[in-house]
Formats: C-alpha cells, sequence, structure tokens
C-alpha cells in the first residue's frame, strides 16, 4: 500500500514539474523581479496575483492608520487592490462603489506578523511536518524556509479569519546560529508557496543567539556548546562571507557558495538580519558583531530583555519583536516583564508585537492590548492608535515592505481590516478582511471562510474555527 | 480616589503580613462592588462581600456590613472570586527548560500512578506569585504521565503567599488514554486500554484499608464532598497482604488507585478526540465507581450528548481551534460553548498549553468565548457564564463547589477587586484575598519593571536601584 502510493506521488511530482517550468518561464519574463541574488535573478520568484475586488467604501468608522493616526467618523475607500482614499466623513466615494456601514466597528491595516512558522512547523504537528529547523550543523545560510512551507496549514486561514494577517513572516527554526532565508507571504490561501510570496519583499536571514544553538550542538559534543562559541562561530562565518565577496568581486567565475551567498546579500543590504536574541548583554553583543562585519540587524526576536537595553536598541535602530507576556519557559525568558513593549517604545525605540505561534498568531491585536494596558498602569501613556504601529508600519518597516504594506496610505496594498469593535477589546473579531483589496474573509458569509485541502473530508470541515 | 487609597493601604498591610499571618480571625466587607459571585449569575451592582474568618458569610445585594468589619470601599469597580484553573502544573518548575527546577514529570521513576505532586509544589515557586498578582486564587495541580500512562496523584491547590499551598492532597488520579496515552502504553491506544483495566483490576483486589474511606460508594455520586481527606498515605505500609505472582504494578502503584476505583478518588483522564471520550464514558460499566473527569475533550462538542448522560464534567482548552494533532481534527473555539449548551459542567484548563505559567491568560480566553457570540455559526458563552467557567465551573468538576470558585456563603474567602470588566484585556487586579489574607501583588516581574523604568543608568548601576 505505502509503496503505491509513493509511486503515484512520484508521477504527479514529475508531471507537476513540468507544468510548473514552463508557467515559471513566462511569470518570469512577466514580472521582471528585481534580482535578489547577486549572482543570479531570483530562481524561485513570486507568482501571486491579487484576487478581484470590487470598489469599497467603509464609512462612519474609527480608523487607525497602522502610523499612529486615528480618523474618527472616517471614511475609506478600496479601488483595483489599492488604498484610495482615506479620511473623514467628506471623503469622496466612487460612484458604484459597495458601501458598508462602519459605525461603531474600526478599520486598520491588516496585521503583520513578523515571526510566525506556518507552514513550516504546520498543523497537524506530527513528525513528518517538522521542516522549521536543519539541525544538521549550526550553520546553514543556505537554506531557505520557504522551501519547507507547506501551503495546505489549516493555520493560515485560522490567522486570517480570527487575526486578521495579511501578511506574515515564516522563519527557519532556532537551533542554528544561521537558521537560513526567511520569507514573506501574503496570507492567502494557494497551490504553492510562490502563490503567496510578497512580491518584491526582501528575503531575511534567521540568525540565533543563547540557549538553543549552544544546546542542541553542545550536547551532541559539537560547537558550539557556549555563548563564546556561538559568536565566534558567527564571526569566523561572517568572515568567511566578506572574503568571499571580495573574492567574487575580483573574479565572477568564482564557484559559487550557496551559503556565503545569502550572506553577501545581507551585506549587499538586499537580505535582512532576524535575529532570534532573548537576553539584553547578547543583543549588545550582536549590535557590535553588525558594525564589525557591516551589516544591520533588522528586529530582533522575542527579546524577552529589550527593555533593559531600549536606549541602545534606539541607538542603533534595530526593533524588538516581542511577546506580550510570555516567560520563564527557559532560562534566557526568565526575566521577562508584561510592559516590554511599552517599555521599549517609551525610550524611542521601535516596538513589534509578534507571535512565533499558530495560536498567538490568532489574537496579536489582543496581545498589544494587554501590554498596552500594562504599560499604562506604570505610567507609561500611548494612545490606540500608536500601540497599534506594533502591529502594522513597525513589522512592515523591519520587513523592507513598509512602502506596500502596513499603513492605511494613499496608493498602498488595500490591506485592511474591518473589527466588529474595538480592535483591544477581547470581545471584538475581525468582520472581514481584505487583501489588495479582494474581500477574503466575511464573518458573516460561510462561503467566505478558507478551508485548506488537509481539512476536506475531516470532522469539522467548514466550521466556525 | 479615596477608595484607591484605601485599597493601597490595604494592599501595604496585606505586604506586611505576607508569610506571618495565617488565615486572621478578622472581618473584611468588600461595599459598592459590581459583584460576581462566580456561579454563571449576572454581576450584582451596588453589592457587598463579608468575609469572615476565612470564609464568605455573604455576597450580593442588601447585605448587612458587620459593625466589626474593615470596610475596603470598590467604589463601583468589579469585585468577584478568586480564579480557579481547572488543568494546571503552577508550582511545579521554576523555570521549564531547567530540568533540575522542573518536578512536573519523572520520566525513569519506577513509580506511576503512586505520585503524588504534593511533596514538590513550591509556594514560592515565582510563577505562583506571578499568576496570584492576576487574580488566580486556587488550580488543579497534575503531574505529567512521563514514565507511564499514569501521571500520578494530583492536588488542588491555593496561590497565597504563605509556606502551605495544598488545599487537598491526592485529590485525583491522573491518566493518559490517547495519543499519548498510546505511547506511554507500549504504541497503541487498545494497550493503554489493556493496561488500564488491569491496573484497575489489581486495585480492586488489593483490599487496602484507607484512612478516612469506607470502601463503599458514595450514595450521590455527584453530590460535591471532599474525594480524600489530606491524611497521610498509610497504604504504602500495608505489609502483609499476598498478591497474584503476575500483578504488573508495584504494590504501591496498586495500593494508590484503590481509592479510584471505589470513586473515593477522581480520575482525570486526557483525551481529545470523540471516538476516545466515548471509550472513556464506557469504562463506567466496568467500573461503575470510577468518577472521571474528561481533561482535554477538544472534539467533546461532537459526543457532548453523551458526556451530559453520562453525567461526566470537563476541564477542556478554551481556544483549541487548529488540527494541532490526529486526535483534534475537529478543533473549535465553539467546543466550550457547545459542550455548555448540551448541559455539560465545562470549566477551563491549561491543559499542554503553558500549564507551568500562564494560567492567568484564564480570563482572555473566557473573553474570547464570549467573542464568539457575535460569529454565525460559533457558540459562545454568556459573560457570566464564560466567568464561571474559571471559577465555579472547574471547582465543580472537581467536587470543590462548596469550597471553592464562588463567592456563595461559606466558601473561602478568595476574593480579588479589579480595576474594570475582569475578562477584558485591559482589565488590572487592584486587590486579591486568598483564604481571607490579602496577599502581595509583588513579583520578580513587577520588581523588573520598576528597576528598568529608565533604562540607562543614574548615578549607580541598576544592581543599588533602592527597594521601592
Amino acid at each position: 500500500m505505502k509503496s503505491l502510493l509513493l509511486a503515484v506521488a512520484a508521477t504527479a511530482l514529475l508531471a507537476g514539474c513540468a507544468t510548473a517550468g514552463g508557467q515559471q518561464q513566462s511569470a518570469q519574463s512577466a514580472q521582471a523581479q528585481q534580482p535578489s541574488s547577486p549572482r543570479a535573478a531570483d530562481p524561485y520568484p513570486s507568482t501571486y496575483r491579487a484576487y478581484p475586488g470590487v470598489v469599497t467604501a467603509i464609512t462612519n468608522a474609527t480608523i487607525f492608520d497602522g502610523e499612529g493616526g486615528r480618523i474618527d467618523n472616517g471614511t475609506i475607500v478600496l479601488a483595483e487592490g489599492r488604498i484610495l482614499a482615506v479620511g473623514g466623513a467628506d471623503t469622496a466615494i466612487p460612484e458604484g462603489a459597495t458601501r458598508i456601514d462602519g459605525n461603531g466597528r474600526w478599520v486598520t491595516p491588516g496585521v503583520i506578523d513578523i515571526h510566525s512558522h506556518l507552514g513550516n512547523y504546520p498543523s497537524p504537528g506530527v513528525e513528518a511536518h517538522s521542516d522549521g529547523n536543519e539541525v544538521t550543523g549550526p550553520v546553514r545560510p543556505e537554506v531557505w524556509a520557504e522551501h519547507s512551507i507547506w501551503p495546505q496549514d489549516p493555520g493560515f486561514s485560522r490567522a486570517l479569519a480570527n487575526g486578521g494577517i495579511t501578511t506574515l513572516h515564516v522563519l527557519p527554526g532556532s537551533a542554528n546560529l544561521f537558521g537560513g532565508r526567511g520569507v514573506t507571504l501574503r496570507n492567502v490561501s494557494a497551490r504553492t508557496y510562490q502563490q503567496m510570496r510578497f512580491p518584491g519583499a526582501p528575503r531575511s536571514l534567521k540568525m540565533a543567539c543563547g540557549e538553543n544553538p549552544k544546546r542542541v550542538y553542545g550536547n551532541r559534543n559539537q560547537m558550539p556548546g557556549s555563548r563564546m562559541a556561538n559568536v565566534a562561530l558567527m564571526r569566523q562565518t561572517w568572515q568567511r562571507a566578506v572574503e568571499y565577496r571580495d573574492r567574487v568581486g575580483r573574479d565572477p567565475n568564482t564557484p559559487r557558495d550557496l551559503a556565503l551567498e545569502t550572506l553577501v546579500e545581507v551585506l549587499n543590504g538586499d537580505v535582512l538580519v532576524q535575529n532570534h536574541c532573548y537576553r539584553a548583554d547578547e543583543m549588545a553583543i550582536m549590535l557590535d558583531m553588525a558594525q564589525e562585519f557591516g551589516f544591520r540587524i533588522a528586529s530582533f526576536h522575542h527579546a524577552v530583555e529589550a527593555y533593559k537595553i531600549a536606549d541602545l536598541l534606539r541607538e542603533r535602530g534595530t526593533c524588538a519583536s516581542v511577546w506580550a507576556d510570555w516567560w520563564g519557559f527557559k532560562m534566557e525568558a526568565y526575566d521577562a516583564v508584561n510592559e516590554n513593549a511599552p517599555l521599549i517604545h517609551n525610550a524611542g525605540a521601535c516596538a513589534i508585537i509578534h507571535s512565533d505561534d499558530a495560536n498567538g498568531i490568532q489574537r496579536l491585536n489582543q496581545e498589544a492590548a494587554k501590554t498596552l494596558a500594562d504599560g499604562r498602569r506604570m505610567g507609561i501613556q500611548i494612545s490606540d492608535e500608536t500601540a497599534w504601529r506594533w502591529l502594522a508600519i513597525n513589522p512592515a518597516t523591519a520587513l523592507g515592505i513598509a512602502d506596500q504594506t502596513g499603513s492605511l496610505r494613499v496608493g498602498k496594498r488595500a490591506d485592511v481590516v474591518l473589527w466588529n469593535g474595538h480592535p483591544f477589546s477581547v470581545y471584538t473579531r475581525p468582520q472581514q478582511v481584505w487583501i489588495d483589496g479582494a474581500l477574503l474573509y466575511d464573518m458573516n458569509n460561510p462561503q467566505l471562510r478558507p478551508v485548506s485541502d488537509f481539512e476536506l473530508g475531516q470532522p469539522g470541515e467548514g466550521d466556525t474555527k | 480616589m479615596r477608595a484607591l487609597t484605601l485599597l493601597k493601604a490595604a494592599a501595604a498591610a496585606g505586604a506586611l503580613l505576607v508569610g506571618t499571618a495565617p488565615a486572621l480571625a478578622q472581618t473584611i466587607a468588600i461595599t459598592n462592588g459590581r459583584v460576581v459571585i462566580g456561579d454563571g449569575s449576572e454581576p450584582i451592582d451596588g453589592g457587598t462581600v463579608v468575609i469572615r474568618n476565612g470564609r464568605v458569610v455573604a455576597a450580593g445585594a442588601g447585605v448587612s456590613v458587620p459593625a466589626d468589619a474593615q470596610v475596603v470601599d470598590a467604589n463601583g469597580r468589579w469585585v468577584t472570586p478568586g480564579l480557579v484553573s481547572g488543568f494546571s502544573r503552577i508550582g511545579l518548575a521554576e523555570v521549564d527548560a531547567a530540568s533540575a527546577s522542573n518536578d512536573t514529570g519523572a520520566n525513569s521513576s519506577p513509580f506511576s500512578a503512586a505520585i503524588d505532586v504534593a511533596p514538590a509544589v513550591n509556594p514560592q515557586a515565582s510563577a505562583i506569585a506571578v499568576n496570584r498578582a492576576a487574580g488566580v486564587t486556587r488550580a488543579v495541580v497534575a503531574p505529567q504521565a512521563s514514565s507511564s500512562m499514569f501521571g500520578g496523584q494530583g492536588a488542588v491547590i491555593d496561590l497565597g503567599s504563605d509556606m502551605d499551598p495544598i488545599m487537598r492532597r491526592r485529590a485525583f488520579q491522573y491518566v493518559e488514554l490517547g495519543e499519548t496515552g498510546g505511547q506511554r502504553a507500549g504504541g497503541s491506544r487498545a494497550s493503554a486500554h489493556a493496561l488500564l483495566r488491569n491496573a484497575l483490576r489489581e486495585a480492586g483486589q488489593l483490599r487496602v484499608t484507607i484512612p478516612g474511606g469506607t470502601g463503599r460508594r458514595q450514595p450521590d455520586a455527584s453530590a460535591e464532598q471532599p474525594m480524600l481527606e489530606d491524611q497521610p498515605d498509610f497504604r504504602m505500609f500495608e505489609p502483609t497482604r499476598e498478591r497474584a505472582s503476575d500483578v504488573l504494578l508495584t504494590r504501591f502503584d496498586a495500593a494508590a488507585l484503590v481509592p479510584v476505583v471505589r470513586g473515593q478518588q477522581a480520575l482525570l483522564v486526557h483525551v481529545e478526540r470523540a471516538s476516545d471520550i466515548l471509550q472513556t464514558l464506557a469504562l463506567k460499566r466496568e467500573f461503575p465507581n470510577l468518577r472521571i473527569v474528561l481533561v482535554g475533550a477538544t472534539e467533546g462538542w461532537r459526543v457532548a450528548d453523551d458526556i451530559r448522560a453520562a453525567g461526566v464534567p470537563v476541564i477542556a482548552n478554551a481556544l483549541n481551534d487548529l488540527p494541532a494533532s490526529f486526535e483534534q481534527l475537529a478543533a473549535t473555539q465553539s467546543n466550550v460553548g457547545r459542550l455548555r449548551a448540551a448541559g455539560v459542567t465545562v470549566g477551563i484548563g491549561h491543559i499542554n498549553d503553558d500549564e507551568t505559567r500562564q494560567i492567568r491568560l484564564m480570563p482572555q480566553y473566557a473573553g474570547n468565548l464570549v467573542a464568539l457570540n457575535r460569529i454565525p455559526g460559533a457558540t459562545g458563552l454568556s459573560w457570566a457564564e464564560a466567568f464561571a467557567a474559571i471559577s465555579a465551573r472547574p471547582a465543580e468538576a472537581m467536587g470543590l463547589g462548596g469550597e471553592i470558585g464562588s463567592l456563595r456563603p461559606g466558601r473561602r474567602a478568595d476574593v480579588v477587586i479589579w480595576d474594570g470588566d475582569p475578562l477584558e484585556l485591559s482589565t488590572g487586579v487592584e486587590a486579591v484575598w486568598i483564604d481571607g489574607v490579602q496577599q502581595s501583588l509583588e513579583n520578580r516581574q513587577t520588581r523588573l519593571r520598576d528597576r528598568y523604568r529608565t533604562p540607562t543608568e543614574g548615578a549607580l548601576p541598576h544592581a543599588y536601584t533602592p527597594r521601592q
């Protein structure tokens, strides 16, 4: 039975390859994507296409624009996948637009999760699905998280329907010092990850400090077995990357090294560093390392102790992506405080709320609300609309897509959530979610509730989740 | 403003008493509150809660304030019973991944059912203080099933800042009967059921004399009664009785299951899949005295009528909505609401969900169940039922509804004052009493927060920050 299944699968795979090859060529020439590699055009280009939408106007809503602005009794118009207008009650609405009364409701940009493992640690969490960590060596910048993504992960739909997630960044895990490349996705159901890939979004390099790499490899009696070895091996690797870059510069026929190529793209500024790092002292080391080798860290992730060095983060212009209240699951998460994000923000640094979790991604608005309230209780007054930056323009900036999404600016992608109440209330859920102006979730319409292939024919198929 | 000052003064007084005072023989009246009894009834505005000698005397409208009472004016704020976690491992670990500090499971122990978590519960664990500050006052604490399908015996604890956390020792036996049970029992669910039946039979043959137990079935199994008195475990000393030569369980393990077979100790069974739930309910045909409590039951809504008909309560995760495993394919956030609508007693717990530390998320979870009411096709809970799901219902599921989980007269005086709707994300805790003793809300996290309010050093390093 098993061998028969395998044979069938192999045939299907071959057939799939033949067709995909043709499509890929045409997509490549049509899109003329920016080559993100110094050595070759993007070999896995986005084939994402916006789904069709109708001209839509939401009126009479409270709008948080994602950059800290707020419009009461506001109107927003979506047309041809973009934000056509946003403003007060006097905003012009095109003839024939579908009108939605936003009275008592809130409009925000689609939520962006900068740290997700949907697709590479999908549900169900069986061993065969565990594709997030290449635990065969601590330096693996050649692997790409996107090549692990299973588009049928049911988690994507939950993130859309319950969390209003329109864009997410999927990263390799943190077992390795250099975990590989991360990828930014549109949260649309698709057959292939290429159909989800955010067009033009830079890829990232996942790096990891601290306990995980030294534990995974130290337990095998390999380097790194200590934090000092974490740093040594990182530095040695960056040095190799610098030398490789120089060698390629002198001799374009230098044999390609896919691992070092990723790092050179970081040095060139084309790939953004997303750095798993909990402890304040380790973040400070990483910031020095970035200066030593000439790269920039876009954001620390998990950054449980960011509040201790919020001044340093401000100076170096590195964001801190954090949970509201996770703590204590390991030593480097021991010094968590509920007020981390407000303390970071209050010091003038860039705070981001992230999930790293298939459940948490469904409630990032709630996570922001909790930490915001805790901050206010200690006297840090941040407005609701300012705090929405943590879910919108800040992650968009750290992902290099702020020109495309992350706020409700005219001309940006129409990634919009209409909430059925204040989005910082526990009693609120997304009512409707648009991605590039296409209505892809509607609380009141069971037809607009994605069901992944995995869920078909299973108990609970198509249920409200 | 005046009331706030009063509260703060009270909190300071409580802090001074911490660690020195047992339940005080004093009378406290919390007046002018929006009082939530916690049993599923609607909040009562302008309510008063009177507590004396560590117990609730009265709560609600029109309650008179005793002349000798210390009065705390809640000034319109919410006053509720302390939250009860229906499932946790709080107090069993300081840092989960620091294995020496983690007593949740024992994967190379020679014992299984005999394991009793009580000696491992650390009342000074950081998680106790952190969760107490969020209004959690009681918790079911279960051992993990690590070396066997039996986790051992769990306790019900309070989160008070004294050195005596155990409220009910050996309150239940914990067993895995789903995917984990199959793995622990040799590789299949079928093996798990065989092992369980064998274990219960061996226990039935043991005929141990248990102090405080009669060996007879309780006249009404659904009646709320303490299941086992907190006495030394003499069963392990039973020296002489002959046992068959082919037994699988150690004498100590078998003895531990005697009160389970007799229905004197609850059996918490972790199952998720609908078919596993039905198989668990069917155990009562063979062992009629079992007092089963289902733990998990992510697919419970599919067999809700069977669960209700069996009179079996459920402790569920509130928000499971992913097919995280093949035993949770039908997961939906409507599970709790649908179970409740079918008439099942269902409380919220943290089942394999940061259960050593994050039971403080219960109000958020409960609030999310209220939110479901506005989604067509979903089934949520009313506000009052949602609150009960984190107070009275888990207590009732454990047979302790007469002791904790509500502000009905006679219950232990676990009371929380909140600065807003307790289920709302923006709400914080202003004061907590456990057994009538006001608790400190300070913990490592609040101390770190205060230390790094300003990250840049002043005249001296942060290590010199004076205690405020």
